[in-house]
């Protein structure tokens, strides 16, 4: 590894192996939306109605607090890795994109907590 | 290239609106009866309920234009004709399954 041009410092290093990490979990948590965003669907089409009373006692079943904690979970970090892509898309400067993607952390992180927060309060009756 | 394009719309339109909304949604729900009043409120609105329509939408785009990715991921579907025919049939399943899903919501 020399130091001169960019090409010459990484020629030779071979791959990080990691580089089709990203595009995997993509993929499986593709997976995991189409199978809870699948039943958030049909259940809002099954529900009788959208009421208050109606909705907490829907979501107080553990089966359900389950699917939404995990959706909690599991689209927001779709969201994050799919909001990385377009950010590494439109930012060409390194310090846009890196405040980008420290803010996306931030909202997606603090989106999750705060989702999770509230299926807890319900399924745990506080609500 | 459009179904491309709408792909990431509708991810991107799920992402700063469909999330913020769910989580609106539950956190009301978590909040009170009254919280939940000003979200039904709100949501029942026109603007709501254009707002709404249009997750429900960039959802049902996303997801079907997703699966077709998974099927070009099989390294399946890049025959020039039947390429067009399933980038345009995900964005015409992601409208009907619009239509469906709101027409079941409302009938059933």
């Amino acid at each position: 590894m020399g130091n001169g041009t960019s090409l010459g410092r990484v020629r030779g290093l071979g791959s990080a192996h990691h580089g089709a990490g990203h595009w995997m979990l993509q993929r499986f948590t593709a997976i995991g939306n189409l199978l809870l965003l699948g039943f958030l669907v049909i259940s809002f089409v099954l529900l009788p109605n959208f009421a208050y009373d109606t909705l907490i006692g829907w979501i107080a079943n553990p089966v359900v607090a389950t699917a939404l904690s995990l959706i909690m979970v599991n689209t927001f970090w779709h969201a994050r890795i799919g909001l990385q892509v377009v950010a590494e898309d439109y930012f060409s400067t390194a310090a846009n994109k890196f405040v980008a993607l420290v803010l996306m952390n931030v909202a997606v992180f603090g989106g999750s907590a705060f989702g999770l927060i509230s299926v807890a309060r319900i399924a745990f009756g506080v609500a | 290239m459009l179904t491309s394009i709408l792909h990431r719309v509708s991810g991107s339109a799920m992402a700063f609106v469909g999330l913020p909304v769910l989580l609106w949604w539950l956190g009301s729900l978590a909040g009170g009866p009254e919280a939940y009043a000003t979200f039904q409120a709100v949501a029942g609105s026109v603007p709501g309920m254009i707002v709404l329509v249009g997750v429900s939408w960039a959802f049902f785009n996303h997801m079907s234009s997703g699966i077709r990715h998974f099927v070009l991921d099989l390294g399946a579907g890049y025959e020039l004709n039947t390429n067009k025919t399933w980038s345009l049939g995900a964005n015409t399943i992601g409208v009907i399954l619009t239509a469906a899903f709101w027409a079941a919501i409302v009938l059933l």
